[in-house]
């Protein structure tokens, strides 16, 4: 397939921000992760986990709770506000002040008619969910002490509340406090230390399970208000509990990185009296456990170290699947990197800032220039949406949530920035989340989350065509720049061709299709974020996702279905004749891991931007400490 | 060369107590466990061996108590029977053949008269239930036989039955398969191969909740599993308990269930609470591998075993109370046979840097003396000090070990250490130590055994080709005396292989390879060199008292006799000897000669052409250990064949690491005569203090009886039928009917009155007759100054009591004739 001179980049120190909490709508199967810079995203478990939408954070504003309502999220933060947010928009759309210092929790009733938040003053403040906005309703008894977690009663008529050292169960009715359930504080030194409950599930056998900063688990009977069983599950702390939707099933999420499973089995085989069981135990995370989602299937943690992991549970899925294997999300699911392939600058696009870089220059093993930085942008508040670079490098154009920005640069020996224009932004029904233009300006291509591709001829100024639906969100798009046929790839790994001129999928499309892909290519579990194309080989199509990247020979015939897939060193080996017959279209390279970008110069030369999760590591604080086995 | 009759290879105890997971009764007092071809009962208060319940033909695989009766036990054997026990009174009460081999078998309240026996069928193991036929006679044939799971692991810990025998769980390699009777249905769950982290997850022991449905599984990996809703094919689920850092060997829970026993290489003994599994206690130092755990039926005595041969019994899980050890045998026994020679006692190593002293007599561990005196570290692959050789004096009160850690990269460590025997404590003290007395390992090392002699003298000889002189020195300033190198020498730069001194002690033989070497210890002048046919001699003897005069080597190919006299080559015969022992208390020497997979012995003297005595293939594999041990009584057998085990037994280890002896058939029979003797109905073990005690007792219990006699005879009458006594002594089960029984009881109990007045008048002057023999008797013991006494009591006290009186007549009827003669004098 050729051999090219590679820059491998690895100055891109992209940090992705801790997972603060999360909430999965199980009716639409979409889950909401909320991160520590107040990014908000969207992932369709759907689809493959693709990660939808992204609302972008703003300064100081720190989402400690999301609450699903219908297809409506709430957010909470302890800047003392309740925001819903713009899904369609991709923005809050309005922020409610609750008048009760800092809100630790947010939790709506299963009515979906009564959000509960959870306040720093000791309030416990009711707001009824309307139409377009949400209204305070009422307050519920004051205590003292911070309210740091709700939860409702499946009939909405108790409300359990955490607090310092004890767990409250208030009437939704009256608002008086029913029940106080006292909580042990740890054993030991920190006998003085108070215990804080992060965290309380409230079962419809009126059951309520407790996570708390004593690394105990209890569960309670909420009727009687007695302690049914203890179980010490960790040195620190229990962080966050989620239950699963028939109630069989509890997950506790804990400060070492653990997310332990409890049970709710029957002793003996035949009869029926239940209890709680502690029973698996995850270990997916360095850092702590802060947010949790119990699906139908899988159990699904994020925290500190910043990755998303959706455990299956292999008991609820069918075994040796795609289905059933561990996903972990460590990097988004769009390209941060862009390439001037003409200029050889990269652009790298932080939540907060955009960096350009001038890439180096050598000769043999001789380097004539090293990469140098260029210049950066600061963004203000509201962090940067998208970002893209003009191929000679003399276009940079942003987005926040809300302005467009275009700036000129030109390179003399000094660098001026004149800032062009700023343009208002157009409304769609679903957002667009990736456009794409030919090389010859006539065409631009938008993908959004309905999985609907528009084609727009840009001469005549009105849509060309679309291009028809499939049922898997496109994950990147691009137009050739000779055929000008129209690439994309979907989150479920497919890859179509589309003929722009003959508004009809191409044949090579066709063949693939009826062929199939590769089990090997469609067991990927990262989607492909970026296509290129060979300038001097209109035949090659370079993609990448996160572990590696793929060079598409059009010329080429697929490889069988169950075809072995060869190495080069055994090609190598292999006489001529013979290696003919073994090749294919498909050319996967995965020398270089953690990809942020793999584009093809002017020259030639591929530019490899990455970035190893080990220096994400590195960077992240020290977890808790544990006693490690010989150490 | 003949075959003796007469002459029989036996085990001789030191049989592995830790084969199989022994049985605590349900009353805790005894404790039954597969040793050998017998299952032995022990008292679990002291220790002691009661008795050994003995029939098997094969190795004994498993015992079991009878679920539907706690005085009975079952016992399995490679042989392929079943035999059924009362472990009490040690009577085998039946005897069910199988057919197969039986690896391992399991009970459950549940099934009635069902055994389920692990087999091996053609191609993989089976397990099978085996219905018991109901009849009463002695021997029974099983017909019903029903295979239940296939593919079976045959170790013991990898079956267990659920609650109350509804289910059985059997785990072999990375499935763990769970059967239930009641639906006839069975659960397969499997593990994976290996995960990422480096874990084996393989199985090797199982453990059943005995009152929910949970299956506790162990790990090669360290982890144990708790298997729950294991009746569902998907919704099943597990929880991990993670302590042990290599394999689980044994998992046991309580008998409430409220606790989980766990147990390996760690040697420490680990106790989770079911349910709270984050809480745990732990009894470490326990000594050994743990290999099983048991816990009595009412959950107050734990017991484990452990590798080196040993059964720790262990009260309330803090407490141990009782250890009985067996043999310790390792992988290897790098000392020599040995015989302490004040003990009399067998010392080979034992447990890791350990030296132990074995009583042969006894059959009983007497004690571990600690060589290295460092902490064991139980992780396999470790390079740890161990104890390679060992000699004691001719008195036994030194003893020389050596001890070496050679690991990879490092060089050689040695030490030589010298112990005192103390009188006082009676155990071996430290003396001295000696780190690296040679350059390179000690290939050996043998005392100066003069008959007079004040000076020890220690000869070692190395592979550096030195061997060196060792001498207890005068003591210098206040310490006592050590030991300090007398001389070194080394012969043309050969590796001395081996050395040894001539029964008094003139002369030192060391073997350069080819060259033997005689030296004079005295002047430590080299006295001569013996010549012989090509091959390094590897092994060499002296000849004793009357051949005193030979010298005996072995190489590879021959048995070599040189005349020490003429200095030259005796005689030699071709053999491939691997092991040449001499009797200390007589002119034999025994040969165990290695031929075609097996070993041969021939016991000769080395002046006679003739062997004494052979024995082909006493043994398959090599013998490279083996010792004569002075007898404590000579034997008087006039056979010509056994003549030569009179004085003294020759002991040897095989390569499975058995202790083997020969024994004549007169002993046998007499030892047959002695066991029975020693039969002890009274559950208290026979311990040299309860014979002490319980003489005493018994004599003072007789003291009572006649004395009760005497007061109340009449009542004494009905007890001391013997048709009662029988009745009352037999166990229950091998009684016949009450009905039967009842008509003889009465009838017993009906004394028609002639018959008692004749026995009451008979006894009375049986009593008479007695007391006169008794007064004979007494006259010949009295002696003078008694008699002054007696007199002086009798005329303080007028008033003479019933027996002063007799005394009176008694003196009454003295011959005085020798006082006449006193007189005389």
């Amino acid at each position: 397939m050729g051999e090219f001179k590679v820059h491998r980049v690895r100055f891109f120190d992209y940090m992705p921000s801790a997972i603060r909490t999360m909430a999965f709508n199980s009716q639409t199967e979409r889950l909401a992760v909320a991160r520590a810079d107040g990014a908000v995203e969207i992932f369709n478990f759907n689809d493959n986990f693709f990660q939808e939408k992204v609302i972008p954070g703003q300064d100081g504003r720190a989402t400690e709770a999301l609450c699903w309502v219908g297809h409506r999220l709430f957010s909470a933060g302890l800047n003392g506000e309740i925001t819903e947010y713009d899904l369609e928009n991709l923005r809050p759309q309005y922020t409610v002040d609750a008048y009760g210092g800092p809100i630790w929790t947010i939790s709506s009733n299963s009515q979906g008619t009564q959000l509960a938040v959870g306040c720093e003053d000791g309030t416990v403040k009711i707001f009824a969910i309307l139409e377009e906005r949400i209204q305070f309703q009422r307050n519920l008894n004051r205590h003292k002490g911070r309210i740091i977690s709700l939860c409702w009663h499946p009939s909405s008529a108790q409300i359990a509340a955490g607090m310092t050292d004890m767990i409250k169960i208030f009437d939704a009715e009256t608002g008086h406090a029913t029940r106080r359930l006292l909580v042990d504080r740890a054993m030991g030194a920190s006998k003085n230390k108070e215990v804080v409950v992060w965290s309380v599930g409230y079962l419809s056998d009126h059951t309520i399970i407790s996570g708390d900063s004593a690394g105990k688990v209890q569960i309670w009977n909420g009727l009687t208000g007695t302690l049914v069983r203890t179980y010490l599950v960790t040195k620190w702390d229990v962080l966050v509990l989620s239950v699963s939707k028939d109630e069989s099933s509890v997950i506790a999420g804990t400060s070492e990185g653990t997310v332990i499973q409890f049970q709710f089995i029957s002793s003996t085989v035949d009869q029926h009296d239940k209890e709680w069981v502690r029973t698996r135990t995850f270990r997916n995370h360095s850092h702590d456990v802060s947010a949790l989602a119990h699906t139908d299937t899988a159990v699904v943690s994020g925290g500190m170290d910043t990755q998303l992991v959706v455990r299956p549970l292999l008991d609820k899925v069918e075994k040796n699947t795609q289905e059933s294997a561990l996903r972990k999300i460590a990097f988004p699911h769009r390209s941060l990197v862009g390439c001037a392939k003409k200029a050889g600058l990269l652009l790298f696009q932080f939540p907060d800032r955009l960096e350009l870089w001038k890439l180096g220059e050598s000769e043999g093993h001789v380097c004539l220039m090293y990469p140098y930085f260029v210049c950066r942008f600061l963004q203000g508040e509201d962090h940067i949406c998208c970002s893209a670079l003009s191929a000679c490098g003399g276009w940079l154009a942003y987005s926040t949530v809300s302005s467009v920005r275009l700036y000129r640069i030109q390179y003399n020996n000094t660098i001026s920035i004149n800032k062009v224009g700023t343009l208002a932004r157009a409304c769609s029904r679903q957002p667009v989340h990736l456009l794409c233009a030919s090389d010859d300006g006539k065409w631009l291509a938008t993908a959004n989350t309905d999985c609907e591709i528009h084609i727009y001829n840009l001469h005549k100024m009105k849509l060309h065509c679309m291009v028809p639906v499939y049922n898997s969100c496109p994950t990147t798009i691009a137009i050739h720049p000779v055929t000008n046929n129209l690439i994309s790839v979907h989150a479920d790994q497919q890859i179509f061709e589309f003929s722009l001129v003959q508004k009809e999928y191409t044949q090579w499309s066709r063949r693939l299709q009826a062929q199939g892909l590769l089990s090997l290519w469609l067991e990927r579990d990262t989607p492909i974020t970026h296509i290129t194309f060979n300038p001097k080989n209109p035949d090659h199509i370079i993609l990448h996702d996160t572990y590696m990247f793929c060079i598409i020979d059009q010329s080429l015939p697929f490889p069988e279905l169950n075809a072995v897939l060869w190495n080069q060193m055994t090609l190598k080996s292999l006489p001529v004749s013979q290696r003919i017959g073994q090749s294919h279209a498909f050319k996967i390279c995965k020398s270089f891991q953690h990809l942020m970008c793999v584009s093809l110069l002017e020259d030639l030369s591929l530019v490899v931007v990455e970035r190893p999760l080990l220096d994400i590591m590195s960077q992240l604080p020290a977890p808790v400490r544990q006693k490690k086995f010989a150490t | 060369m003949v075959e003796h009759g007469d002459i029989r290879v036996v085990h001789c105890g030191g049989s592995k107590i830790n084969f199989r997971d022994p049985v605590i009764t349900h009353d805790s007092r005894f404790l039954l466990c597969a040793s050998g071809e017998a299952v032995k009962v022990f008292s679990t208060s002291t220790e002691e061996c009661i008795h050994e319940l003995r029939g098997h033909t094969g190795l004994v695989t498993g015992v079991l108590l009878r679920p539907s009766n706690h005085l009975q036990v079952y016992s399995s054997s490679l042989d392929g029977t079943l035999r059924l026990w009362d472990f009490t009174d040690g009577i085998l009460i039946k005897t069910c053949v199988i057919g197969y081999p039986i690896y391992s078998f399991y009970a459950s309240d549940k099934h009635e008269n069902v055994i389920f026996i692990v087999a091996s069928m053609p191609k993989r193991f089976q397990l099978v239930a085996v219905h018991l036929p109901q009849s009463g006679d002695q021997m029974v044939e099983a017909q019903e036989l029903s295979a239940v799971l296939s593919g079976v692991n045959p170790n013991p810990a990898a079956i267990a039955f659920g609650r109350g025998g509804e289910f059985i769980a059997s785990v072999n390699d990375l499935q763990l398969e769970v059967y239930f009777f009641k639906k006839q249905k069975s659960y397969r769950f499997f593990l994976k191969e290996d995960n990422k982290k480096g874990g084996w997850n393989t199985f090797t022991c199982v453990a059943c909740h005995p009152k929910d449905d949970c299956i506790a599984t162990g790990h090669e990996d360290g982890k144990i599993r708790l298997w729950r809703n294991f009746n569902h094919k998907k919704e099943y689920t597990y929880s991990t308990l993670h302590w042990h850092h290599s394999t689980v060997s044994s998992l046991c829970f309580t008998p409430e269930g409220t606790n989980l026993l766990s147990g390996g290489v760690e040697s420490v003994l680990v106790q989770w609470r079911y349910n709270q599994e984050s809480e745990r206690d732990f009894l470490p130092r326990l000594g050994g591998a743990i290999t099983h755990i048991t816990v009595s039926p009412d959950g107050s005595l734990f017991c484990t075993s452990h590798s080196d041969n040993k059964i720790t019994i262990i009260q309330s899980c803090v407490k141990v109370s009782a250890v009985i050890q067996g043999l310790v045998k390792g992988d290897s026994i790098r000392t020599d046979l040995m015989m302490d020679p004040r003990s009399k006692a067998l010392v080979l190593n034992g447990k890791p840097g350990h030296l132990q002293f074995y009583s042969l007599q006894r059959d009983k561990l007497l004690y571990n003396l600690d060589i290295v005196q460092q902490e064991y570290i139980h992780e396999s692959g470790l390079q740890q000090f161990e104890v390679v050789k060992a000699a004691f004096d001719a008195s036994g009160s030194w003893l020389a070990t050596v001890e070496e850690r050679h690991q990879k990269a490092a060089e050689l460590e040695l030490n030589l250490k010298l112990w005192a025997f103390d009188e006082q404590t009676q155990s071996f003290v430290l003396n001295t130590t000696i780190s690296a007395p040679h350059d390179a390992q000690i290939t050996a090392m043998c005392f100066c055994q003069p008959t007079d002699s004040q000076t020890t003298l220690l000869v070692s000889t190395s592979k550096d080709g030195h061997f060196k002189a060792w001498q207890l020195a005068a003591p210098a300033h206040t310490e006592g005396p050590s030991w300090l190198c007398d001389f070194v020498s080394a012969y043309h730069g050969l590796v001395p292989e081996c050395c040894s001194f001539s029964a008094d002690g003139s002369l030192l033989a060391v073997v350069f390879q080819e060259v033997v070497t005689v030296w004079s210890p005295s002047t430590w002048e080299l006295l001569t060199t013996l010549s012989q046919p090509p091959g390094a001699v590897s092994d060499l003897c002296f000849g004793r008292l009357s051949c005193s005069k030979y010298l005996l080597g072995t190489t590879a190919s021959n048995l070599l006799c040189w005349n020490l006299l003429t200095c030259s080559l005796e005689w030699t015969t071709s053999m491939d000897v691997r092991r040449l022992v001499a009797d200390p208390l007589s002119e034999n020497m025994a040969a165990f000669c290695y031929q075609s997979g097996s070993t041969d012995l021939f016991v000769f003297k080395p002046s006679e052409p003739r062997p004494l005595f052979s024995h082909k293939a006493v043994c398959s594999g090599k013998v490279t250990q083996a010792v004569f041990a002075p007898r404590e009584e000579m034997l008087e057998s006039c056979e010509e064949s056994s003549q030569w085990l009179n004085r003294s037994q020759l002991y040897f280890l095989t390569q499975q690491m058995d202790l083997m002896t020969f024994t004549t058939k007169a002993e046998e029979d007499r030892l047959l005569a002695s066991s029975k003797q020693l039969v002890i109905d009274d559950s208290v073990a026979m311990t040299p203090f309860y014979l002490l005690l319980g003489k005493h007792r018994q004599q003072q219990q007789e003291h009572q009886d006649s004395d009760s006699s005497l007061w109340a005879e009449r009542t004494a009458l009905p007890q001391t039928s013997a048709s009662m006594k029988e009745l009352l002594q037999t166990p229950a089960h091998v009684l016949p009917s009450t009905s039967y029984l009842c008509s003889m009881f009465v009838q017993s109990l009906l004394i028609s009155v002639s018959d008692a007045r004749s026995a009451h008048a008979e006894e009375e002057m049986e009593s008479e007759k007695e007391e006169e023999d008794s007064e004979e008797e007494m006259e010949s013991s009295r002696s003078k100054p008694e008699l002054a006494a007696a007199a002086a009591t009798e005329s303080d006290t007028p008033a003479l009591t019933k027996a002063q009186a007799r005394e009176l007549r008694r003196v009454r009827k003295l011959d005085h004739s020798w006082l006449a003669g006193l007189l005389d004098s």
